[in-house]
C-alpha cells in the first residue's frame, strides 16, 4: 500500500530536491503528494498512538476502564497507578483500586537496571576497545586467526551457548548476583570489537609514531591517543550497548529473578503474573509501571536521538 | 592501506618485529579473550556435547550418542514448533519489508527531518516485554481499544491471543511495529546511497516514477535489501519475549515457537540434553540460511558497479 503511493508521487519532485514547506510549493500540489504525505502522517500516528494509549491508561481509574473503554482521554483521572506502582499509597488504597496489592518496588528494580546496565556498557565498551586496539594497531602472530574466530562467534545464536552458560553461572554460584547478570556481557561482544576496530584501522600512523618518539609505551598511546581520538564511535556504541542491556530480558530472568537483584524488564514481566485472583488484572498499574520503565530509555534517546539514527544508518550501509 | 605502509617502513628501518609486540598485544586482548572462551567458545563446545548426552542437572550427564536427535524426529511438538515459527517469519519478514521499503522511500522523497526519523525509531528503543505488555492490553478482548475500534466499525471481536488462527499473526505484528522503523532506516540509508543523476536521466528519457521504481531504485537497493533479510530473519527465529509474556505458546500450540520451546524444555522439565539437540539443529538452520544470504548478498553486489 505504501509502495503504492510512491507511484503517484509527484513525477517532478527528484530525490536530490531538498522539500519545501507546503506554503512555499513551486508546483501545484497533486493528489500524489497529499497521498504521499496522509501515508507517512498516518505511520507516524500509528508509532505514536500506543505510547499516548500507555500514560492514558496509566492515569485512569481501573474501575473506569470498562466503562469507558473507547474513551481518549483518561478514564476517571487518577495519580493513584502511579503512586501504587512507586510505592507511595497503601497495600489497602492499592487493593481499593484494583491493585494487587503486590508492590511493584520500582525504584529498587529502577537501581537494578541502572547498576547491570552501567557495568556492561563500561565493561563491554572499554574491554572491546583494549581488543580492538590489539586488533588494529598491533602486529602479533595469530592476530588473524584470532579475529577470525571472534568473527565466527558472531554466527552463533545465542540460545545454543545460553543454556551452558546457566549451568556454569549456576555451577559458580553466581545465580542471582550482579556478577552473574552481567558477566556474559562484561568483557566483550564480537560485533563490538569489529565495530571499534573499524575506526581504529582508520586512525593515522603519524600521530602514534610521535608519540611514540616521544617514549610513550602502547598503554599510553592506547588511553592518551586512540580512545580520546575515537570519542564519537565510542559514545555511539555505549548509547547502543546501554539499551540493548536495558531491554534484556531472558538471560536476567533465568540468572536474577530474585528480588534483590531483579532489573525492570523481569519484575514487568513477573508483575504481570501477579494479578489480583479472580479479578481483572491491574491495568492501571501494569500501564503506569509500564511507562516508567520506558521513560529512562525514552529520555536517552531525546539526548542522543541523533547519534542513533546515524549510526544506525551507519550500520545498514556496513 | 596505512597499516600496510607503516608495516613496510617499519620492516626496514624501524626495529620492532611482531614478535616483540605478541607480550602487549596478548595483554590487551586477555580481558575480551577470557569473555570470548569462556561465555562464547566453551560453551559453544559444551552445548554440542550436551545434546549427545542425557542430563537433568541432578544426576552427571549420560552420553546417549544420536537418540536425543532421534526422538527429536519422532517429536510432533519439534515439528509443530518449526511450522509455527516459520509462519511468524513469513509474516514477520514479508509484511515488515515490505512496509519498511514503503516507508523509506516516503522518506526519501517527502522529508530528510530527523525528528520524523527519530518518532519512527522511538518503538525500537522499548524493551520487547514492555511491547508485549502494551499489546496484549491494546488488544484485550473485552477493555482492549483494538477490539473497541472493531465494535465501532460494526465487525465482530476477535480474541487476538486466545485464538489459535490470530495469536501469530498478533504477535508478528506487535514486533513489525516495534522493528519497523529500524528497518526503513537500514533501507532508507541505501537509499541514499543512489546517484541522482539515474533518476535524472530517467527523467530525461520520460520514465515513470513506478519504472524508475522498478528498473533503478528495486535493483539498486538489492544489498541493502539482502542484508535487512540477514538481520531479520536471524532476529525473528529468535522470537521469545513476546511469546513468554503474553500466550506462553498457547492456545494449545498455536504460539510455541522453537525458542520458546527449547526454553521450556530445558528450564520447566529439565530436559538440558534435549534441549541441547534442539538448539543445535536451530544453529543448523540459521546458518544454513545465512549461508544462503551471503550469496545473494554477493549476487546483489555486481549490480553497484
Amino acid at each position: 500500500m505504501a509502495v503504492m503511493s510512491y507511484n503517484d508521487a509527484d513525477a517532478g519532485m527528484r530525490s536530490d530536491e531538498v522539500p519545501v514547506s507546503p506554503g512555499v510549493t513551486r508546483r501545484r500540489p497533486n493528489w500524489g503528494r497529499i497521498f504521499a504525505w496522509a501515508a507517512l502522517l498516518a505511520i507516524l500516528a500509528a508509532t505514536l498512538f500506543p505510547f499516548w494509549w500507555v500514560l492514558r491508561t496509566g492515569l485512569s481509574h481501573n474501575h473506569a476502564l470498562a466503562s469507558q473503554a473507547g474513551s481518549l482521554l483518561p478514564a476517571d483521572f487518577t495519580l493513584g497507578a502511579f503512586r501504587r506502582v512507586l510505592g507511595l499509597s497503601t497495600v489497602a488504597e492499592a487493593q481499593a483500586q484494583g491493585g494487587s496489592g503486590a508492590s511493584l518496588n520500582f525504584w529498587g528494580y529502577l537501581r537494578n537496571s541502572v547498576v547491570v546496565c552501567t557495568i556492561i556498557t563500561v565493561g563491554q565498551v572499554f574491554f572491546s576497545a583494549m581488543a580492538a586496539y590489539a586488533f588494529a594497531r598491533l602486529r602479533w602472530p595469530g592476530r588473524e586467526t584470532m579475529f577470525l574466530l571472534f568473527l565466527l562467534a558472531l554466527m552463533i545464536p545465542p540460545i545454543f551457548t545460553f543454556l551452558p552458560n546457566f549451568v556454569l553461572i549456576k555451577q559458580l554460584g553466581l545465580l542471582n548476583t550482579y556478577a552473574g547478570i552481567v558477566a556474559p556481557f562484561l568483557f566483550m561482544t564480537p560485533f563490538a570489537v569489529f565495530f571499534l576496530r573499524q575506526f581504529f584501522l582508520g586512525i593515522s600512523r603519524e600521530v602514534e609514531e610521535a608519540a611514540m618518539i616521544d617514549g610513550a609505551g602502547h598503554f599510553r598511546i592506547f588511553a592518551r591517543i586512540i580512545l580520546p581520538m575515537s570519542a564519537a564511535p565510542l559514545a555511539t556504541l555505549s548509547i547502543l550497548t546501554y539499551i540493548l542491556a536495558w531491554n534484556e530480558y531472558l538471560w536476567p530472568l533465568m540468572v536474577g529473578s530474585g528480588e534483590d537483584v531483579r532489573v525492570l524488564t523481569v519484575a514487568l514481566g513477573l508483575f504481570r503474573q501477579q494479578e489480583p485472583a479472580g479479578g481483572a488484572p491491574d491495568w492501571a498499574g501494569l500501564m503506569a509501571g509500564t511507562f516508567l520503565a520506558a521513560v529512562p530509555v525514552i529520555v536517552l534517546f531525546l539526548i542522543f536521538g541523533r547519534r542513533i539514527v546515524n549510526s544506525i544508518q551507519f550500520s545498514g550501509l556496513k | 592501506m596505512s597499516y600496510q605502509a607503516a608495516a613496510a617502513r617499519s620492516s626496514g628501518r624501524r626495529a620492532r618485529p611482531p614478535r616483540r609486540q605478541l607480550g602487549v598485544a596478548l595483554m590487551f586482548v586477555a580481558p575480551a579473550l577470557f569473555g570470548f572462551v569462556a561465555f562464547h567458545l566453551w560453551p559453544a563446545i559444551q552445548g554440542l556435547y550436551l545434546s549427545f548426552t542425557d542430563w537433568n542437572v541432578l544426576s552427571p550427564a549420560q552420553f546417549i550418542g544420536l537418540d536425543n536427535y532421534a526422538r527429536l524426529l519422532q517429536d510432533p511438538l519439534f515439528w509443530n514448533s518449526l511450522a509455527v515459527t516459520a509462519e511468524y517469519v513469513a509474516i514477520n519478514i514479508g509484511l515488515q519489508t515490505a512496509l519498511a521499503l514503503g516507508l523509506a522511500v516516503l522518506l526519501h522523497r517527502l522529508t530528510q527531518s530527523m525528528v520524523v526519523r527519530g518518532i519512527i525509531l522511538l518503538p525500537y528503543m522499548i524493551p520487547n516485554v514492555v511491547v508485549a505488555l502494551v499489546g496484549f492490553w491494546m488488544l484485550d478482548y473485552q477493555l482492549g481499544i483494538g477490539n473497541q475500534v472493531l465494535v465501532w466499525l460494526g465487525l465482530d471481536r476477535i480474541p487476538f491471543f486466545g485464538s489459535e488462527f490470530w495469536a501469530i499473526p498478533t504477535i508478528a505484528g506487535l514486533n513489525i511495529w516495534r522493528h519497523l522503523g529500524y528497518t526503513a532506516l537500514l533501507i532508507f540509508a541505501g537509499l541514499q546511497t543512489i546517484p541522482k543523476d539515474l533518476y535524472e536521466a530517467g527523467a530525461i528519457d520520460g520514465a515513470s516514477e513506478w519504472r524508475m521504481f522498478w528498473r533503478i531504485t528495486l535493483p539498486l537497493l538489492r544489498p541493502v535489501l539482502a542484508l535487512v533479510l540477514v538481520l531479520t530473519v536471524i532476529g525473528s527465529f529468535q522470537i521469545f519475549d513476546t511469546i513468554a509474556v503474553t500466550t506462553e505458546g498457547g492456545p494449545v500450540n498455536a504460539t510455541r515457537v522453537i525458542y520458546f520451546y527449547i526454553f521450556e524444555r530445558a528450564f520447566d522439565q529439565f530436559d538440558f540434553g534435549y534441549a541441547a539437540a534442539m538448539s543445535v539443529v536451530l544453529m543448523l538452520i540459521l546458518s544454513g540460511i545465512t549461508l544462503l544470504q551471503l550469496r545473494m548478498l554477493r549476487a546483489g553486489e555486481s549490480d553497484l558497479s
